[in-house]
């Protein structure tokens, strides 16, 4: 019974991705749609991204400082063990399942709330893909944003680190050496690859469980929920993936 | 003109419609009328293509809607305008942004060209000003003002209205109604009114089907229904008590009983 649930959903996912990944019918309006999503979807997201980056490189780096160095441990491991914390997965995967809260519902609810106010019932009485018109800026938007995310990120947790130093918690220069220590650039290559299957997954999820709401208001609610559960499942189960792929 | 010819639709195992035969002619204001639940809904939404329907044909000026394929369908819905009950205005968008929605999408006309059509739509239904205020912002009798605005931005063929008068006060149910017929008339469309405000019917109900329990019961104009002797039309149409009266009225002054007193 849930798989076939489950397979009928799935199958509904792809089915709107078809129509969500045809050809814009105005690219006029498709650029219209698209700046306006990168500032919803990503400028607006960018305090929050670097607000909490910031404290959990501050935390990250405490944390480590007071339960993991010991003093037959080199001084730099603090600072080391923070970027490879920061970079391999609190700004990719961490932040995602962090945006798939804030952008996940706000996706899920816009796009349901013109459901039931029969708005996208409208768009396809114009003859309009209301499908590709409304999901597929979303979709490229989200994309486009999230680098820029994870770079934010990553540069706020490494300020938050250190803000800990200037507190005295660590040496500027023990940090320093420990984040430049055996810097692999692949591993912010990484983030970034990784961050971007995020997004697809946050915004395409999110979308789908608004798209389909039936009822009112209740249901909006409803499918916002489900549209942050099921989009951090599926991060969480594919961060698997991704790590061991671009290991 | 719209033609539906031997319309069923069927719902998992229960019929909602059954064998509608109905000319919709241009030019003029066709209505839907029936309770909540007959099927009067479905019907517009089989018309419209939101639902496809079980069997029987809808002909647009003689093209078959429902075995036309995706790209035609597309083309066709490009002549249709339509209001709905809610008005399903943008609410992202200005109201000179919202009636310039379909220029925008499908005209080929430059920007000035299309702020100064969308300007004449407004002005045509009596909303110059109100150009920058968001959806929000403005009365419900408003927004389906700039819904009819929208939905002639066009200048559609077929023009469609779902319950028009739907949770507006009876002086702007008037107003609103006399813009659709005035716009109908005006423009030549072919228009299907989906309502149950008697105001309506008597007011600017040139065709009427009654469609009761997903038949279709009765046909003709305002000027008929008054002397219907299809009873469950009657028991619709004079549920109020006004309206019986102004019907026993009506009876009785056209009663040969009358003229030998």
């Amino acid at each position: 019974m849930f798989i076939t649930k489950w397979l009928a959903a799935f199958g509904r996912y792809l089915q709107l991705m078809g129509r969500v990944l045809s050809i814009p019918e105005r690219w006029r309006m498709f650029f219209r749609q698209y700046i306006r999503e990168m500032g919803s979807l990503g400028v607006d997201s960018i305090g929050i991204v670097l607000l909490i980056s910031f404290f959990i490189g501050a935390v990250i780096c405490i944390q480590i400082k007071l339960n993991i160095q010991s003093p037959w441990m080199p001084t730099f491991t603090t600072g080391y063990t923070t970027r490879e914390i920061m970079l391999l997965e609190f700004s990719s995967s961490i932040m995602c399942l962090i945006l798939a809260g804030k952008v996940g519902s706000n996706i899920a609810s816009e796009i349901g709330t013109m459901r039931v106010t029969q708005q996208i019932d409208a768009l396809e009485i114009m003859g309009v893909n209301s499908a590709s018109f409304l999901i597929l800026p979303k979709v490229i938007g989200m994309m486009t944003m999230i680098p820029f995310l994870v770079v934010f990120s990553i540069v706020a947790g490494f300020v938050g680190a250190y803000a800990t130093a200037i507190a005295g918690i660590i040496t500027p220069d023990d940090l320093t050496i420990g984040l430049l220590h055996s810097f692999n650039q692949w591993y912010v290559w990484t983030s970034i690859i990784k961050s971007i299957f995020f997004a697809f997954i946050i915004s395409s999820v999110a979308s789908y469980h608004g798209y389909f709401v039936e009822g009112g208001s209740f249901d909006v609610g409803k499918a916002s929920t489900n549209a942050v559960v099921s989009s951090s499942m599926l991060i969480l189960f594919s961060d698997i993936f991704l790590t061991h792929l671009l290991a | 003109m719209i033609e539906v010819q031997h319309l069923y639709k069927r719902f998992d195992d229960r019929d909602i419609l059954m064998d509608i035969n109905m000319t919709f002619r241009d030019g003029q204001t066709n209505l839907i009328i029936g309770q909540s639940g007959s099927g009067k809904t479905v019907l517009m939404k089989n018309i419209v293509g939101l639902f496809t329907p079980t069997k029987g044909k809808i002909l647009y000026d003689g093209r078959d809607f429902v075995k036309m394929d995706k790209r035609e369908r597309v083309m066709m819905r490009r002549e249709m305008g339509m209001i709905f009950q809610s008005a399903a205005l943008f609410d992202s968008m200005t109201v000179l942004e919202n009636v310039m929605f379909p220029l925008d999408m499908f005209s080929d006309m430059n920007q000035a060209d299309r702020v100064k059509r969308a300007r004449f739509c407004l002005e045509r239904v009596n909303l110059k000003g109100a150009e920058d205020k968001m959806p929000g912002e403005i009365s419900g009798g408003m927004q389906k003002r700039v819904a009819i605005a929208r939905a002639i931005a066009l200048n559609p063929k077929y023009l469609f209205c779902d319950e028009p008068n739907s949770g507006l006060d009876p002086k702007t149910s008037l107003v609103i109604d006399d813009l659709i017929s005035s716009i109908t008339h005006e423009y030549g469309m072919t228009t299907i009114i989906n309502t149950h405000d008697m105001n309506s019917v008597l007011g600017i109900g040139e065709s009427i089907l009654f469609i009761c329990d997903g038949h279709k019961e009765w046909e003709g104009s305002k000027d008929q229904i008054m002397a219907s002797t299809n009873e469950k039309l009657n028991s619709f149409i004079f549920a109020s008590d006004l309206l019986r009266k102004v019907k026993e009225e009506q009876t009785l002054s056209n009663s040969p009983l009358k003229g030998e007193n």
